[in-house]
């Protein structure tokens, strides 16, 4: 197994008394999936936001390339550590605007031609001048997915990027992101809530339950015992409501 | 009957303040009837402002005659009272108290010293303490104004800040969309009064003057200076309390602590950031 790229050490945050999450100890690689899955409010979430530092860990460690992220500017591991949410959240102006946004806040200029080669390369060849906000929720995700990508990261966050999106978007950007993670030799970490979704996409996961790591593996060993796993959830991720 | 009214002038005054603040409750409890939930907060406004202009009128007799040194100590009361109150309407900002505190001393402070040196304002307490009162009254209201709107604008926006704070952004630059409409925002008020004056308004200043046979040009002119300074004050206090309230609004690591207000009851609140003690970062 080759080094991980990014590694958290028994990191926890607790919030008024309540731990959020939980002591977590995992390990992610490059040019592989891990999805991230567990009943509403157990923290998977909370989790992703320790990993880039949205949120402030109040124990433990999360080590990227082997260094302390506390150790690392926050800009500049929020640059490395890119993330994706279940919004895209555009910026008002155009398509190429967005994209050019990340590189901007450390004074990189893209050339018009490293645009159009981000977008060529999640399928929006063409769309540099469009308006951001006339996009479609498939169409704005990618976006989202190639602004992220401007700034060169070395692990690939994802909050739910589909949960939004109809089926065909949702397919689109799946294979997207399956695409990226290898060509990027990117680390992807990715929240989900779709049994499915883990199966075709993910390498590993790990089952999160109210803060702390239940299980963690190859996708489908997990999958096979998480059936045993009480989760405590009207949607664990075999049922069948969780497959809506 | 007319005779009373002659003979008992507090009395008369005190029946006329009754009306009006039994106006201005009706027109509160008509707001709480449409869910606009200030009939107490009205209330206990009246009693108060009732009871401080009172006292202080009492205080201007007792200081009037003094050296104009007298005045400092009630301009930093005057302050503290400002800042306590423009910061308690957006409590949920965190540093609210001491950015409208900062805002406020400075906007005040700033113009009551450079015009008391030009000379527009002479430094005896009869000047000192009525117009700097406008000025600091004014620099109030602006303040707690921006605080708000920027309070409430980044608590909707917080996605869009948090994407741009993915993407490594400044936390500066994330708010600054916001800051700028706050400050807008709080100085209309301030752009108004300059082009309604002698329009719309004439300030009681000027009206005083010109009872007094004062030269009608010259009592414009020294108006126009007072609002002049209102906005001048206000425009550095509105500048200076955003500047402070953008700051606070991130923990040194960037992370943002304005949350909306229904998300109080869950583990982003601000009161839950407040609780960690942010680590030592770059």
């Amino acid at each position: 197994m080759p080094d991980p790229i990014l590694k958290t050490e028994a990191i926890t945050r607790e919030v008024s008394g309540r731990r959020i999450v939980d002591g977590i100890t995992m390990q992610a690689f490059r040019g592989q999936i891990l999805a991230i899955m567990g009943p509403s409010g157990s923290g998977k979430s909370s989790f992703l936001r320790l990993l880039n530092r949205l949120d402030e860990p109040t124990a433990g460690s999360v080590l990227l390339d082997n260094t302390d992220t506390k150790s690392l500017p926050p800009r500049e591991l929020r640059r490395r550590v890119g993330m994706v949410l279940q919004s895209p959240f555009l910026f008002p102006g155009t398509v190429a605007d967005n994209i050019a946004f990340g590189p901007r806040q450390r004074n990189e200029e893209f050339t018009p031609q490293q645009i159009d080669q981000l977008l060529d390369h999640v399928r929006l060849s063409g769309y540099a001048d469009r308006d951001a906000g006339r996009l479609s929720g498939g169409e704005a995700q990618r976006v989202s997915v190639a602004r992220t990508l401007a700034n060169r990261p070395d692990v690939l966050l994802l909050d739910e990027p589909t949960s939004a999106l109809d089926a065909n978007a949702k397919n689109d950007v799946e294979r997207l992101i399956a695409r990226i993670v290898i060509e990027h030799n990117l680390a992807c970490i990715f929240v989900t809530h779709d049994p499915e979704q883990t199966r075709r996409m993910a390498a590993r996961l790990m089952i999160l339950v109210a803060g702390k790591l239940e299980r963690i593996g190859s996708t489908a060993e997990v999958l096979q015992m998480a059936r045993e796993i009480p989760l405590g959830s009207s949607h664990p991720p075999n049922s069948p409501s969780s497959q809506r | 009957m007319f005779e009373w009214f002659h003979d008992h002038p507090l009395t008369v005054r005190i029946i006329q303040a009754a009306i009006v603040s039994g106006v201005a409750l009706a027109v509160a409890d008509y707001g709480r009837r449409q869910g606009i939930m200030l009939l107490g907060q009205t209330a206990i406004a009246i009693l108060r402002g009732l009871v401080q202009i009172i006292a202080v009128g009492l205080v201007l007799v007792f200081i009037l005659p003094k050296p104009p040194i007298i005045s400092l100590p009630v301009l930093v009361l005057m302050i503290l009272t400002a800042a306590i109150i423009a910061g308690r309407r957006s409590r949920n900002a965190p540093g609210a108290y001491q950015a409208a505190l900062y805002g406020i001393s400075l906007g005040s402070a700033s113009i009551i010293a450079l015009m008391s040196l030009v000379g527009a304002i002479k430094f005896s307490v009869e000047e000192i303490v009525p117009i700097g009162s406008m000025l600091i009254a004014n620099t109030m209201n602006t303040a707690a104004q921006a605080l708000e709107r920027f309070r409430s604008d980044v608590a909707s926006h917080v996605g869009p800040i948090e994407a741009a704070l993915a993407l490594g952004a400044d936390p500066a630059t994330t708010v600054r969309p916001y800051v700028r409409a706050a400050a807008e925002s709080a100085m209309i008020p301030r752009v108004d009064n300059l082009a309604s004056l002698g329009i719309v308004w004439i300030p009681g200043l000027m009206a005083g003057m010109l009872v007094q046979h004062g030269n009608p040009i010259e009592a414009a002119i020294y108006n126009f200076s007072v609002i002049a300074m209102i906005y001048a004050s206000s425009g550095i206090a509105a500048t200076a309390t955003l500047s402070m309230v953008r700051h606070r609004a991130f923990t040194p690591a960037g992370q943002l602590l304005i949350r909306p207000a229904e998300a109080k009851a869950n583990p982003h609140s601000p009161s839950a950031y407040r609780k960690l003690a942010p680590t030592k970062s770059r």
